[in-house]
């Protein structure tokens, strides 16, 4: 758009742009999909982590004391 | 818009839609807070953000291909004909229309309503699931109901050319099924891979109560979810329109607020069948679990939910024995399949939604029989042997089996339950633990201070 002197019955789309849809839809479900993927992994290290650190019975009977229902 | 009263509908529809959306968001507050409130104390965290997350999840999944589907598949493809591709183009994502285009003003607000369902179906299996399912599994699932399995039952029974409507005369007009039913299916199809929170069941396999750390929280999360409630059904009407924009076979020159089918309805009459169907739950609630908060509030709920395939047409004395019937089954299958199958279902969704909106569906079929579904010729009417049909689609071939099978496929790869150490833990420990050591470091700086 490079000017409001226009007739709005007569104007549709006014977003940057026009004419790149489908690569911008591309480039967001792939942005979707590794989303995913690093979540997916940051939550697996993370539990694994977890269990390392903390997952002796002392330290789960400790978790319990402290943080109980 | 071609003249004045065209384009006072087209704003005012505008306005009706996005005012409907903003008070729908009160739906997932008070989801959120009745999750957590339901919750133990060292998983409040993790059940907050897995139930806030799925919101941008659903809605870039809804937007990519969600609302495609709603447009493309009423027939089924291949029941009553083949993919609305016409019909579809308009709502791909890739649409100037679904874009800034000054030229269309209702169709994002139209997509928004429906994406608001969306988050509603997806919330209701979050509160099942707590404190065990990992977050990364919860979402996947939850861009499978909200993004794709409740929309094609949208498109099938909630759409004015749904094939289950023209063939079956399916009515579901406030979405017990569509909504309720489907999201309480998938919950138990979730629930039975899963399994029950460590602890949950004595060796001799009667149920231990966990009870929730704040009822506070858990009611006025249901209050909130009333509130919200009013935006769902106004959302599920075509507020004005036409005879001649229907081209049915409605006579006159009578604009009408419709059904998503396109049936006249009015705001006044759902107004009065939502809290007369809200009270009738409220009240047998209160009785069969002896003045249970928890149960009272869930049976207001389940009362509407139970009503609302037919609450565009019931009288409100229907409504309310309604509302109150499918409480009463809704409670007692609650328990009988807990105690039965060992399933844990923390905030008793599989009941509330699952089991009252397909009771729902059934009494519609007997109590409606005969009204016609749909204002177009050739579609079967209303039967309770076609709403019967429906509710088994809904609640089983849409929600529980997908739900299933998807969990299945993510417990065999080990995603879908947090390991056995965390979940004694708490899903929060580390943050729990973080917490109390920078509490220690600034209480010892303090007091080296002193």
């Amino acid at each position: 758009m490079d000017t409001w002197a226009v007739d709005l019955a007569n104007t549709g789309a006014v977003y940057p742009w026009q004419g790149s849809e489908l690569i911008m839809v591309i480039i967001a479900v792939a942005l979707w999909i590794l989303w995913h993927i690093c979540q997916l992994r940051e939550e697996k290290a993370e539990y694994a982590e977890d269990i390392k650190k903390y997952g002796s019975k002392e330290s789960i009977k400790k978790a319990l004391d402290d943080h109980p229902v | 818009m071609g003249n004045n009263l065209d384009a006072l509908t087209t704003v005012f529809t505008e306005f009706y839609y996005w005012v409907t959306v903003v008070i729908m968001f009160l739906i997932h507050v008070g989801f959120c807070m009745y999750e957590v409130g339901a919750s133990r104390r060292r998983n409040h965290m993790h059940t907050l953000m897995k139930n806030t997350m799925l919101i941008p999840l659903v809605t870039i999944t809804f937007f990519f291909f969600g609302w495609w589907i709603y447009w493309a598949f009423p027939n089924g493809p291949f029941i009553t004909g083949g993919l609305n591709l016409e019909a579809g183009a308009a709502n791909l994502p890739t649409s100037e229309t679904m874009a800034t285009n000054l030229g269309d003003r209702i169709s994002g607000v139209f997509w928004a309503a429906f994406l608001l369902f969306s988050w509603t179906a997806a919330s209701i299996v979050s509160g099942a699931v707590i404190e065990r399912i990992r977050s990364g599994a919860f979402w996947i699932i939850a861009v499978m109901i909200g993004s794709v399995t409740w929309i094609i039952d949208a498109a099938w029974g909630w759409h004015p050319e749904g094939w289950m409507v023209k063939l079956l005369g399916y009515h579901d007009a406030y979405a017990s099924g569509v909504i309720h039913g489907i999201a309480g299916g998938t919950a138990l199809g979730v629930l039975v891979v899963l399994g029950p929170r460590l602890g949950r069941f004595k060796a001799d396999g009667t149920p231990r109560v966990f009870v929730p750390h704040n009822p506070w929280l858990v009611t006025i999360g249901l209050f909130l979810i009333y509130t919200g409630f009013w935006g769902f059904y106004a959302a599920c009407n075509v507020p004005i329109i036409s005879p001649e924009a229907i081209g049915g076979q409605i006579t006159g020159e009578t604009w009408t607020a419709t059904t998503i089918y396109l049936t006249p309805t009015t705001l006044g009459a759902i107004t009065v069948n939502f809290l007369m169907s809200l009270s009738g739950g409220l009240m047998v609630a209160y009785l069969i679990s002896k003045g249970d908060a928890f149960w009272t509030y869930s049976g207001g709920l389940a009362g509407i939910i139970t009503a609302s395939a037919g609450n565009d047409l019931y009288h409100p004395i229907q409504a309310f024995i309604i509302g109150g019937v499918g409480i009463w089954i809704a409670y007692y299958l609650h328990y009988w399949v807990e105690k039965t199958f060992k399933i844990d279902d923390a905030v008793g969704a599989v009941a509330v939604h699952g089991y009252a909106g397909f009771i729902g569906l059934v009494i519609a079929g007997f109590v409606l029989w005969g009204y016609p579904s749909s204002p177009y010729e050739g579609y079967a009417a209303v039967n309770p042997l076609g709403n019967t049909i429906g509710a088994v689609i809904m609640f089983f071939v849409l929600g529980f089996v997908p739900a299933w099978v998807v969990s299945k496929i993510l417990d065999g790869a080990g995603l879908l339950r947090v390991p056995r150490e965390v979940e004694l833990m708490g899903l929060d420990f580390k943050t729990l633990h973080e917490e109390e050591q920078a509490r220690d470091d600034v209480r010892a700086a303090e007091k080296a201070l002193v």
